[in-house]
C-alpha cells in the first residue's frame, strides 16, 4: 500500500457558503458573546470571532468553525445529519410534553393549625363539612386523573394541612392503587405536610402504601417559628421531632424538606443552610416567596425585593458550594433544575419552569371544593378572587372541556417563550420557561412585561449566575455534575483516582 | 500464540472445519464433526467416522483409515473443543480456541470504508461464500462460549445474510454475547436497524467507530465522503431499534486535537452510548504505509485524552481507554484503562519486566515492539 492511496484532507473539506442553523446570543460581558442554540448547547465567542461568524467571513478551516459546526450552530452541505440530531435534540427537550398532565394535586382539606404568615390559603376552623374533600368529590377528581394519557401519574395532596383529613387520603390512595391496576398505570403518591399530626399509623401507612413526605423547613428555630406561626410557637420543635420518627418508619429517600425564604431568612442565608444539614438533608430548595395570598397582604413585614432575593441566592449558593467541597453532600435543587437543563441534553420534568408552562398540560389542581385549577398557583390566585385559572369543577365539567377547552388552549398559546416577546430571543430561552399565573398575579396579563418582571430577573439572573460558576472552577464543575447525578461528588466516576 | 500449522494431507478431498478432540470418542455419530488429535505412536482404538486425524509423525507406524494429515509439528496448541479449519494441502488454522476470550469472526474481507490506520486492510474481493464457514463454526463452538466477537471488513455488507447470521448466533448460541465491529453507516438505511433490532439478540453490542464531531473530518480518517452523516444518523437508527452501541475513537494524530469536542458530541448526540472506547493505535495494516500522518507520541496527547474521559465520564456516560500503557497514562485516567489487547497479541517490552503494576497493564500489541511512545518505564513507585 502507498500512500497515494488515500486522498488529502482537502479532498473532504466543506465549508464554502455556510448557513446558520438556529440560535440565540448575548453579550455576556465585555469581551464575549455567547450563542445558545434551540437544543441549549452553548459556545463563547469572542465579539471579533462572533461578528466574522455572523458576516460567513470565519475561516472554515479555523476551530472557531469547527467548533460552532459540532455543537450544530451552522451547516455548510446537503448532509442531513445536523438536521437529524437536531431534531432528535429538540424532541428530548420537550419530552416533558409526552404523556401530558402527569402530576394532579388533591387539596384534601383546607383546614390547618398553622398560620404562616406566606400561606396562600389555609384556614383555621373546625369545619370539616366545608373545607375537606368529600368522597364524592374525590372520586369524580380520579375519574379525571385517569383519562391522562399518563402512563405515570404521581398523585400529591396538599393542604391547607392534608393528614387533617386522613380518611380522605386513605380512600384516594386506595382507589388510585385499583384504578392504577385497572388501568395499566403507575401512581407514586406524595404528602405535603407539615407533620405536626403525623401519627404513627399515619406513618406506617405512607410507608406500606409508598407514600412519600415533602415537608416543611425553613430554617433553624428563630426563622422557623417566626415563618410558621402555630399555638404554642413549636413549629420547629414539631418539626424535628416528627421528622426523626417519621426516618424511623420510612425510607431515608421518602422524606425530603422545601423552605421559603422571608425577610428574616434572607438575613440567615448560613442559618438556614446549617440546620438542612445538621437534620440529615442531602438536598434543600432555595424557594422564594409566591405573590400570592396571605404572602401579599403581609409583604411589608416579610416581603422583599427579587434583587435581595438574589443576593440571598448567591451568598446561599456560594455556602453550599462550600460546604460540597468540604466533603457535605448538599444539592441546592433549583440550581439542579437549571444545571441539567443547560449541561445535559435531556429535560427536567419541574412544571413550574417549563415552555410551553405546565399549568394544566403537566399539572393539575383539584380543589377541596372540586374546582379543577390549571396549577397550585391558580387556585392560590383564586383564593385571592381571581378566577380566571379555574379550568371547571370535577361535577359538571368534562375531561374534554376542562382539559381542551378554550382556556387551557389560552394559557398554552402564551406562555411558549419561543414566541413571548423578551423570551423569543433570548439566549436563555431553552434553560427557562413561563409562568402566565404568576404574570397575571403580578403584571396583569398571561404574557407579562419582561423588562419589568420579576420572574424574569429572578431566573435570568439565576441563569447566568450558574454560567459564570461552572465556567469560573473546575471543581465547581465537578460538583455541578454531582448534583445533576444526584450522587456524592466522590462518586463521580472521574474522581476515583488511584491513589 | 500459536494460530496455524501445516502439515502433509492424505485424503483430504476438501477442506474442512472440524472440532478438535484430543480423546477418542466412543460414540461414532459424534465423530462426523470431530478431528482426532492424535500424538501417540500406537494406533487409535477405532478410528472410523472422524473428519480428520492430525499427527506430529511423518510416517506413522499404524494404517490410516480416516482423511490424514501427518507431520504436524506441535500440536499440542489444540485443545479439544478448539473449532480448526483443514485445507487440502495440509495446512491448519485455528477458527476458535475454547479457553480464549477472544474469539471472532472475520466475517468479510470487503470494506465500504478505508481507513487511515485500518488494522485489517479490506480486499476488494467478492468473499460471500465464506459465509458458510462462519455458520459451520457457529454450529460447532462451545455453547458455553461468553463471548465471540464479529469484525472485518464491514460484516454488514453481507446485510440481509448477516441479520440472518446473528439470528442463527441467537438460536444456536443463546449464552453468547456477541460484538460486532462495524462501522454502522448501512444503518443509515433505517429499515435495516429495524431488522437488526427485530433479531431481537438478547446481547449484543456493535462497536461502531466515530473520529470526529464535524463530518469532514471524520470522512477524511475514514475516507469516505459522507460517513459521517450515515454513521451518526445509523447510530439513531440502532439506539431507535433498541440496539445497544459503543462509541470506538483510535486516537492518533489527526484524531487527538479533537477528542474533547468529540466526547462533547457524545454526551449531547449519542448519550445512549452503553459504553464509549478510547484506543490507542494499533501500528499494523494501513498505519505502516501512513505512519507519517499518523503516528504521535501517545504522551503528547494526554491533555486531550484526560479532557475527554473527564467530558464523557462526568456526563455518566461509561469510559474506558483501551491500547494504553499505565505508565503513560496520567495517574487520574488509571481506572478508565482496561487490559484490551487479545491475548494473540499482547505483549510486554523489556522495560515493564519489573514495573509494579504490570499485572494490572494492558501491555502493549505485539506491532508496536518497535514503535511505541518514547516514554514506557517501569512503574516503581506507587505513591
Amino acid at each position: 500500500m502507498t500512500q497515494t492511496r488515500f486522498n488529502q484532507r482537502e479532498y473532504y473539506a466543506l465549508g464554502q457558503n455556510y448557513r446558520f442553523l438556529p440560535f440565540q446570543f448575548m453579550q455576556f460581558d465585555q469581551n464575549r458573546k455567547l450563542l445558545v442554540n434551540e437544543v441549549g448547547e452553548y459556545l463563547f465567542l469572542s465579539n471579533a470571532d462572533f461578528d466574522q461568524f455572523v458576516n460567513r467571513k470565519l475561516d472554515t478551516v479555523s476551530d472557531t468553525y469547527l467548533n460552532l459546526k459540532g455543537k450544530h450552530f451552522l451547516f455548510d452541505s446537503d448532509s442531513r445529519a445536523p438536521f437529524e440530531l437536531l431534531a432528535l435534540k429538540y424532541r428530548a427537550k420537550k419530552s416533558f410534553l409526552a404523556g401530558f398532565t402527569k402530576l394532579h394535586i388533591f387539596v384534601v382539606s383546607l383546614r390547618c393549625e398553622h398560620s404562616c404568615h406566606y400561606c396562600q390559603v389555609s384556614r383555621v376552623s373546625a369545619d370539616r363539612a366545608l373545607y375537606d374533600m368529600s368522597p364524592e368529590t374525590a372520586q369524580r377528581a380520579l375519574d379525571l386523573v385517569f383519562r391522562s394519557p399518563a402512563p405515570e401519574i404521581k398523585i400529591e395532596f396538599q393542604g391547607g394541612e392534608p393528614l387533617l383529613n386522613f380518611d380522605g387520603i386513605v380512600r384516594i390512595v386506595e382507589e388510585s392503587n385499583r384504578r392504577a391496576l385497572e388501568t395499566g398505570k403507575n401512581v407514586e403518591f406524595v404528602v405535603t405536610t407539615n407533620l405536626a399530626l403525623a401519627t404513627d399509623v399515619m406513618l406506617s401507612y405512607f410507608r406500606e402504601h409508598n407514600v412519600m413526605i415533602s415537608t416543611s423547613l425553613d430554617g433553624p428555630a428563630f426563622i422557623h417559628n417566626a415563618n410558621r406561626p402555630r399555638p404554642g410557637n413549636n413549629s420547629h420543635e414539631l418539626t424535628v421531632q416528627n421528622l426523626q420518627r417519621a426516618r424511623e418508619v420510612l425510607d431515608f429517600d421518602k422524606l425530603s424538606a422545601i423552605m421559603t425564604a422571608t425577610r428574616l431568612s434572607l438575613q440567615h442565608p448560613r442559618e438556614v443552610i446549617d440546620e438542612y444539614v445538621l437534620r440529615g438533608f442531602q438536598s434543600i430548595f432555595l424557594r422564594a416567596l409566591s405573590p400570592y395570598g396571605f404572602a401579599v397582604k403581609t409583604a411589608k413585614t416579610i416581603g422583599y425585593s427579587v434583587e435581595e432575593f438574589l443576593e440571598f441566592y448567591k451568598e446561599a449558593l456560594d455556602y453550599i458550594i462550600e460546604l460540597n467541597r468540604q466533603g457535605t453532600n448538599l444539592v441546592e435543587i433549583y440550581s439542579q433544575i437549571i444545571l441539567t437543563r443547560i449541561l445535559t441534553p435531556f429535560t427536567t420534568g419541574y412544571v413550574d419552569l417549563q415552555s410551553p408552562a405546565g399549568a394544566g398540560i403537566g399539572v393539575a389542581v383539584y380543589n377541596y371544593d372540586g374546582d379543577v385549577y390549571a396549577s397550585d398557583e391558580s387556585r392560590m390566585l383564586a383564593e385571592m378572587g381571581d378566577q380566571q385559572f379555574r379550568l371547571g369543577n370535577v361535577t359538571p365539567t368534562t375531561y374534554e372541556q376542562i382539559f381542551g377547552g378554550d382556556l387551557l388552549r389560552t394559557i398554552v398559546a402564551s406562555s411558549s417563550v419561543e414566541s413571548m416577546p423578551g423570551c423569543a430571543d433570548c439566549a436563555f430561552q431553552v434553560f427557562c420557561g413561563a409562568d402566565p399565573i404568576f404574570n397575571c398575579a403580578t403584571q396583569g396579563d398571561m404574557v407579562g412585561h419582561r423588562p419589568t418582571s420579576d420572574f424574569h430577573k429572578k431566573n435570568f439572573a439565576i441563569i447566568k449566575h450558574l454560567i459564570t460558576l461552572y465556567e469560573s472552577d473546575s471543581e465547581i464543575r465537578k460538583i455541578f455534575w454531582a448534583w445533576i447525578h444526584n450522587v456524592p461528588l466522590n462518586q463521580l466516576a472521574i474522581e476515583e483516582v488511584a491513589a | 500464540m500459536k494460530l496455524h500449522a501445516i502439515g502433509r494431507s492424505i485424503a483430504l478431498r476438501q477442506s474442512v472445519i472440524g472440532k478438535v478432540t484430543t480423546t477418542e470418542l466412543s460414540e461414532i455419530q459424534s465423530r462426523k464433526d470431530s478431528v482426532l488429535i492424535w500424538p501417540h505412536h500406537k494406533e487409535p482404538q477405532d478410528q472410523s467416522g472422524y473428519l480428520a486425524i492430525l499427527t506430529p509423525d511423518s510416517r506413522p507406524s499404524w494404517e490410516a483409515r480416516a482423511p490424514l494429515i501427518h507431520s504436524v509439528p506441535k500440536l499440542s496448541y489444540l485443545s479439544t473443543g478448539d473449532v480448526i479449519y483443514l485445507g487440502t494441502d495440509g495446512f491448519v488454522r485455528t477458527l476458535y480456541r475454547r479457553d480464549s476470550p477472544h474469539n471472532f469472526i472475520l466475517f468479510t474481507d470487503q470494506c465500504n470504508s478505508y481507513c487511515l490506520m485500518c488494522s485489517q486492510p479490506p480486499k476488494p474481493i467478492n468473499d460471500f461464500s465464506r459465509i458458510r464457514e462462519h455458520y459451520r463454526l457457529i454450529d460447532l463452538i462451545d455453547p458455553e462460549t461468553p463471548e465471540l466477537g464479529i469484525t472485518g471488513g464491514e460484516p454488514t455488507l453481507f446485510k440481509d445474510h448477516f441479520v440472518k447470521f446473528i439470528e442463527h448466533c441467537n438460536t444456536k448460541l443463546p449464552n453468547t454475547a456477541l460484538h460486532v465491529l462495524t462501522n454502522g453507516r448501512l444503518f443509515y438505511y433505517r429499515e435495516f436497524a429495524r431488522q437488526l433490532g427485530n433479531a431481537n439478540h438478547p446481547d449484543i453490542m456493535l462497536g461502531i467507530p466515530l473520529y470526529s464531531d464535524v463530518d469532514s473530518e471524520h470522512d477524511y480518517v475514514v475516507q469516505a465522503k459522507g460517513a459521517f452523516e450515515e454513521t451518526v444518523i445509523g447510530l439513531h437508527h440502532l439506539a431507535r431499534y433498541g440496539v445497544p452501541v459503543e462509541i470506538r475513537v483510535v486516537v492518533h494524530k489527526q484524531t487527538y486535537g479533537r477528542l474533547p469536542q468529540l466526547a462533547e458530541f457524545i454526551t449531547r448526540n449519542l448519550p445512549f452510548a452503553a459504553h464509549v472506547a478510547l484506543m490507542g493505535m494499533e501500528m499494523t495494516g494501513f498505519v505502516n504505509s501512513n505512519s507519517e500522518a499518523l503516528w504521535i507520541d501517545p504522551i503528547e496527547y494526554q491533555p486531550e485524552l484526560a479532557a475527554a474521559t473527564d467530558i464523557l465520564a462526568t456526563a455518566g456516560l461509561n469510559v474506558s481507554i483501551y491500547n494504553h500503557q499505565l505508565c503513560i497514562l496520567d495517574h487520574r485516567l488509571w481506572p478508565f484503562a482496561r487490559k484490551s489487547i487479545s491475548d494473540w497479541k499482547n505483549i510486554y517490552i523489556d522495560a515493564c519486566q519489573i514495573c509494579k503494576v504490570r499485572d494490572q497493564c494492558g501491555g502493549l500489541f505485539q506491532s508496536s515492539e518497535k514503535k511505541h511512545s518514547a516514554h514506557i518505564r517501569p512503574v516503581l513507585d506507587l505513591a
